[in-house]
């Protein structure tokens, strides 16, 4: 998947978190995360991130995380929907997404 | 006569120190005057009234916490002491909360030097774990704060005292006058040891002001300010019991367990802490105490509406009160005489004659972390920064028969309950059942209860599987990296050093 | 029997409810996608939902998806997700007739074969929020082998049916309950009641669930936590009720046993539908 435009997708409330996503010229990947627990899942969340967006073979792109203590799971949902709504695509690769 | 007092001297020499009248007011000159006889202690300002304590840099200086996110003493106190130019003082306050904040610019320039207290929140406590002080903070317990104060260790030159009205002699009370903030047990104990005390009020009242929470024997000076507090923080009614489902949830299990635990019988006693769930368990234990006639011999505290609520109805006997939390306690402290005050010393103070924490049988309290061991702290937050007090919790759980922690198992992604704590304040030893919305794990030194709740059907389990279940939800935590520099010290409550603080690495 | 008592609505697009409301324990969990979640917001939260069935905290508790209706443009993509992510039951809200529960239970097939999951693994049911609905309930309620339970949703009926809910009795359900009470039962699956929607006030909840628990619905649609508890309390069978079960399931053991075909309590016969009742009875109690 390529990210054509910028896109948002979750909220700032506690347990969830803000993910924004845009094309980036430099054709790079560039992943930044805030979190309120950076010092303890600070690993834990970028390794989520990349993987979601490994599986979904998104190369390039800068993708900005704002995290309120959010588990796996909502983290991969919103890292995916942010990513979906960046692509500009409906169609939706189920197996890219476990 | 003075060859009298001469011939004293030599027939029996321990007699030596003997002095030869000289005057009906020779040591009470005051007298001579009306004005002086009256007035003397009254100052126009509060540089006036510093002057006459005769404070002095490096001396130690003291507050208390009454007037909660509401006080505005400890602020005025230490900017007039700045402007005025002092310099290492100590600070000793009950507590300090986030209305404390601009200390951290008088710490920085040398104002105040070393502090003692109950705990500290915003951004005070976040650049002291930053590393802001040279000398580590002590932090003690509410009785702790007592025991320090009568080794000695703690010696306080000055406190100044916050009252909701005093007269012109000292009688002061927080409970009668127009900024009431209910109880004075912690300022009680600074008026009994400090050298010189200066009462601060918003209303000079009538001689003798009435009821005496602190007497006129204490005082040394007055001074009457626009304001000592702010009361849309101070008089505000009682925190409504929380709608949150997950604290109603803890509340009622803290209730089950109460009810199963074989302590709760007709004369019990009971202590709650101030959290959500802590406030609501006592609405759970109402519907218990009246299905089964039971009444408390008395409530302990740390006083919420509540709680008087419960007096009210009868199902409490005794209110026993060292800090009013809410204007409903404040307002039951003037009008019921079941409602009692007391000074810290009689609260909880270890080495006293006699703490109330000794005749308490069931407490529930809080907790920011708890391991395996049951071991609890209530200090410092998931990132290593302080943002809590000890305030009586390691007296209350030390004295205590039954000690209930109640928490969440998770807060947002962070586990409660812990392998091992990062600042242990209340040891393992002392804590009997914790309480979370996933279930409860009962301490293996008190088998009985765990009998009893799980006879009960309760969601009993090990704290190991409670933490498995934790680690599942959040995954396994990156340990907390800490610099090698201590920057607070955790007084237990005999004045022992349990645990200390380290300065956060960024 | 699986005991469905309650049934705790969850916005799919909430995160820290998604991530908490396992905590409560209710007989079943439903993640919304239809009227909790923004028109915008609809793809996020299928997503979110997707994510939270495959939980292991939701691992003991059935799960729901309410997918928005099949006159929208939504209901393909959410069955995707729901039957992905290994949903027990689909529950189509603003059910008209048997007609749309077919519809559904086509594409869910093609959705079970796509992903691997057998055919006839997820379970439907109807929520009846019409005067169509109602009328049609029979139909709908064994539209399909696959239909497991049906409910009836108060406020969106009785707009349509131009009134509103009043206090007490509340005659203006009682067709609509019967309705669907009748239509569950004919067809041998699950009815639900209406949601309370008045969640400050207890006493009322308990009166409505006193009422539905009397008709004879098996649970009901509940928007809080809280209520959760207080429902499952009003369910327990009284003491006496135990006992009584107890004795039934004790003469039907003891006939078993001895070969006869004939079970008698008290003098009186047992029925077979009497001994599931008590069935019921014990597996309510037990569930406290």
């Amino acid at each position: 998947m390529k990210v054509t435009k910028e896109a948002v997708a979750g909220t700032l409330e506690s347990s969830d978190l803000l993910v924004k996503v845009a094309p980036s010229d430099k054709g790079t990947r560039d992943i930044v995360i805030r979190s309120e627990v950076i010092k303890q899942f600070g690993k834990q969340i970028r390794h989520v991130v990349t993987d979601t967006l490994d599986k979904l073979s998104v190369s390039g792109g800068s993708i900005v995380i704002e995290d309120k203590g959010a588990l796996d799971c909502v983290i991969r949902a919103r890292v995916q929907a942010a990513v979906l709504r960046g692509c500009g695509s409906q169609d939706l690769d189920w197996g890219s997404l476990s | 006569m003075s060859s009298a007092v001469e011939r004293l001297r030599t027939q029996d020499p321990t007699l030596g120190q003997l002095q030869l009248f000289a005057g009906a007011n020779a040591e009470t000159p005051y007298l001579a005057n009306l004005d002086t006889k009256l007035h003397r202690k009254l100052c126009g300002s509060l540089e006036e009234a510093i002057q006459r304590s005769g404070l002095k840099d490096g001396m130690t200086i003291s507050f208390h916490h009454a007037f909660r996110e509401g006080d505005k003493v400890v602020n005025r106190v230490v900017d007039t002491l700045a402007r005025l130019g002092f310099k290492n003082l100590t600070l000793a306050s009950s507590s300090l909360l986030n209305c404390h904040n601009p200390l951290v610019e008088h710490i920085k320039s040398g104002v105040v030097t070393q502090i003692y207290t109950s705990g500290m929140r915003g951004k005070l406590a976040e650049a002291v774990s930053n590393g802001l002080m040279k000398r580590p903070v002590q932090i003690h317990s509410h009785g702790g704060r007592v025991h320090l104060l009568q080794t000695g260790e703690l010696k306080i030159d000055v406190a100044f005292l916050g009252v909701a009205c005093c007269d012109e002699f000292g009688n002061a009370n927080g409970s009668h006058g127009k900024l009431n903030c209910g109880s004075l047990g912690y300022a009680k104990v600074d008026a009994q040891y400090a050298r010189q005390v200066v009462l601060l009020t918003e209303e000079l009242t009538e001689f003798p002001t009435l009821p005496v929470s602190i007497s006129q024997d204490r005082v040394d000076w007055i001074v009457k300010l626009d304001q000592v507090g702010d009361p849309s923080l101070i008089s505000v009614g009682a925190a409504r019991v929380t709608n949150n489902p997950r604290e109603l949830l803890i509340a009622r299990r803290a209730a089950d367990v109460i009810e199963h635990s074989g302590y709760f019988n007709d004369g019990f006693s009971m202590q709650t802490g101030s959290g959500a769930s802590s406030t609501a368990a006592t609405r759970f234990l109402e519907e218990r105490m009246t299905r089964k006639g039971i009444k408390a011999s008395f409530a302990l505290g740390g006083i919420t509406g509540g709680i008087v609520d419960l007096h009210k109805k009868g199902l409490i006997k005794a209110v026993v009160d060292v800090q009013s939390f809410d204007g409903d306690a404040a307002e039951s402290l003037r009008t019921s005489i079941g409602h009692l005050e007391i000074s810290a010393n009689e609260y909880a103070n270890p080495t006293s004659k006699g703490a109330y924490v000794d005749r308490v049988n069931v407490v529930i309290e809080s907790a920011l972390e708890i391991d395996l061991d049951f071991n609890v702290n209530v200090i410092t937050g998931s990132d290593g920064v302080m943002r809590g007090a000890s305030g009586g919790h390691s007296d209350v759980a030390a004295a205590a028969d039954l000690t209930i922690i109640v928490a969440p198992l998770v807060r947002s992604r962070i586990p409660t309950v812990v392998r091992r704590v990062t600042t242990l304040l209340t040891p393992g030893e002392s804590v009997d059942v914790l309480v979370t919305d996933h279930g409860i794990a009962v301490n293996p030194t008190r088998p009985e209860i765990e009998q009893r709740l799980r006879d009960a059907r309760l969601p009993v389990m090990t704290i190991e599987e409670l933490r498995q279940r934790a680690v599942e939800l959040t995954g396994e935590p990156e340990p907390l990296e800490f610099a090698e520099r201590i920057i607070g010290i955790i007084r237990y409550r005999d004045g022992s050093v349990i645990d200390v603080v380290r300065q956060v690495k960024n | 029997m699986k005991l469905r008592r309650s049934m705790l609505f969850v916005p799919g697009d909430n995160a820290g409810m998604l991530s908490t409301s396992f905590v409560y324990k209710p007989d079943a969990v439903m993640f919304d996608l239809e009227d909790a979640v923004a028109t915008r917001e609809k793809d996020s939260a299928r997503l979110m939902v997707y994510q939270a069935l495959q939980h292991p905290a939701y691992r003991d508790i059935e799960t729901v998806v309410r997918i928005n209706g099949v006159n929208t443009e939504f209901w393909q993509k959410d069955l995707e997700a729901a039957i992905r992510g290994g949903v027990d039951v689909v529950r189509l809200p603003k059910t008209e007739n048997a007609q749309e529960i077919h519809e559904l239970e086509e594409h869910v097939a093609k959705i079970e074969k796509a992903c691997g999951r057998p055919v006839g693994d997820t379970k439907l049911m109807a929520a009846i929020e019409s005067a169509s609905g109602v009328v049609n309930a029979v139909s709908i309620a064994s539209a399909s082998p696959r239909m497991t339970a049906i409910a009836i949703a108060g406020f969106d009926y009785l707009v349509d049916m131009h009134t509103r809910r009043s206090d007490g009795w509340e005659p203006e359900l009682f067709y609509a309950r019967a309705a669907v009470l009748h239509a569950a039962r004919a067809a041998h699956i699950d009815a639900f009641d209406v949601v309370y929607g008045n969640v400050s006030d207890d006493e009322g909840f308990l009166r409505e669930v006193r009422i539905a628990k009397n008709l004879g619905f098996n649970g009901k649609s509940l928007i809080h936590p809280k209520q959760i508890d207080l429902l499952h309390r009003a369910y327990l069978p009284t003491a006496e009720e135990v006992n009584h079960a107890k004795r039934v399931i004790a003469a039907a053991e003891e006939a078993h046993s001895k070969g006869l075909g004939v079970v008698s309590l008290d003098g009186k016969m047992v029925d077979p539908p009497v001994i599931e009742e008590a069935e019921m009875t014990l597996q309510l109690a037990a569930a406290a």
